[in-house]
């Protein structure tokens, strides 16, 4: 196994992870990217999607919608507006999510970046398969 | 001198307001523990994002193409106030010193012949700031539901604030919340959102953006916004209750000398009925 990087993942609310991990998969706005160790400083925004961390002790999932990831050579960091371990995900509140989107949807003046929202949100929806 | 009874009755009624002041002072100090751990909980998020967005503003914030929630809209016309107090009051100056800074402020920018809107969050502060300043009033969003403050509470007001900048009903946004620094001390805060401020961010590492340093600048900027405000909720409710705390805790003390000092009058006024009585029997005896 390669080196790890620190990994932090943080909501507004709390901190949710923050361990050592081999390699961390994040869904970019631009397309997916997984960051290892040694990777070039990037910051990108994050699309709604499944984020994946593997570590020592196995892979965790989470969902996140919203924020940004910060990568640097020794570290990955997640900003994320919302973020929720999918096994702790239920089927309603991926419900109340994709409602959020579409409610964003319809005031959104940026009919493409909404739309892509959603399409994103019920992509992942599709993906974690409640 | 009132009578005894009266004394009696008072000395019940300052006792019983004491158990109750006691108790609000225990519930508020636990109350002021949980809301201190989520301050603290929220805190890795800001200070990344503030660290992250301080570092894109330095290197794009001087050009053309900055976005309007970091260079402002050119004009510095209205000014939106947003005035964070509590639900409840007992919280001794907690309130009236959050709404003295946003009343300084509010006439100074008056008598500079600025615009001043004012947005309220929370109840106490709106009957305070109603007398002067109800014609500025432009909204009001009321917490009294809110057991727990969440993000969504705080997207919620950025929201409204942002909405209101971008219709260009209004230039500048300043909140005004107490910052906690301990349970007898919290700093009555005015703090400009909108446009934002950065303290001389250090352009650290180089990064590559994904996509491009203007786009993820103008996708942070309202997240920015949402998460002062949230900061800000934290810090009110953290102050709330440390200024509830204090002030309960300076009742119950008031409370327990008042009563020292009743219960002193009606034992001196109890002997002094005894000593009176004594008297008219001995000088009635005497006077056989």
């Amino acid at each position: 196994m390669a080196g790890s990087v620190q990994f932090d993942l943080v909501s507004p609310e709390r901190r949710l992870a923050s361990v050592q991990a081999s390699e961390v998969q994040i869904p970019g706005a631009m397309g997916d990217l997984t960051a290892m160790e040694g990777h070039a400083p990037t910051i990108t925004t994050l699309r709604p999607g499944i984020l994946r961390v593997v570590s020592a002790d196995g892979t965790r999932a989470y969902v996140v919608t919203g924020g940004f990831a910060e990568i640097s050579a020794t570290g990955v960091s997640v900003l994320a507006e919302r973020a929720v371990p999918v096994d702790e995900l239920t089927s309603a509140a991926l419900d109340a999510l994709v409602a959020d989107a579409c409610e964003a949807a319809a005031v959104n003046p940026d009919k493409d970046s909404a739309d892509k929202a959603v399409a994103d949100l019920n992509a992942m929806r599709a993906a974690v398969a409640l | 001198m009132p009578s005894l009874k009266a004394l009696k009755t008072r000395i019940a009624s300052v006792k019983n307001t004491r158990k109750i002041t006691k108790a609000m002072q225990m519930v508020a100090a636990a109350k002021l523990r949980r809301a201190q751990e989520a301050a603290e909980a929220a805190r890795p998020y800001a200070e990344r994002m503030t660290a992250v967005m301080s570092s894109l503003a330095t290197g794009i914030g001087q050009t053309e193409s900055a976005p309007k929630l970091l260079a402002g809209n050119g004009k510095n016309q209205v000014h939106l106030l947003v005035v964070m107090t509590s639900e409840r009051g007992l919280c001794g100056g907690f309130n009236s010193t959050i709404v003295r800074l946003a009343r300084v402020k509010a006439a100074e920018l008056l008598a500079a012949g600025k615009t001043v809107k004012i947005l309220t969050v929370g109840k106490k502060g709106r009957e305070q700031l109603r007398r002067d300043y109800s014609a500025h009033f432009v909204g009001h969003v009321d917490m009294g539901d809110v057991k727990r403050v969440g993000y969504a509470n705080a997207q919620g007001i950025a929201r409204e604030v942002l909405a209101a900048f971008e219709a260009g009903e209004c230039d500048v946004v300043t909140i005004f919340y107490n910052r906690f620094q301990s349970v007898i001390s919290q700093i009555p805060t005015a703090l400009q959102v909108i446009p934002a401020k950065f303290e001389g961010g250090a352009a650290n590492a180089l990064y590559d953006y994904e996509p491009s340093e203007e786009a993820i600048l103008a996708d942070l900027l309202p997240r920015g916004v949402a998460t002062q405000i949230f900061t800000a909720l934290l810090e009110n409710g953290a102050s709330e209750q440390g200024a509830r705390m204090s002030a309960m805790d300076n009742a119950t003390r008031n409370a327990g000398d008042m009563i020292n000092k009743l219960t002193i009058q009606y034992n001196r006024s109890r002997q002094a009925a005894i000593t009176k009585e004594l008297i008219e029997i001995i000088s009635g005896a005497e006077a056989l």
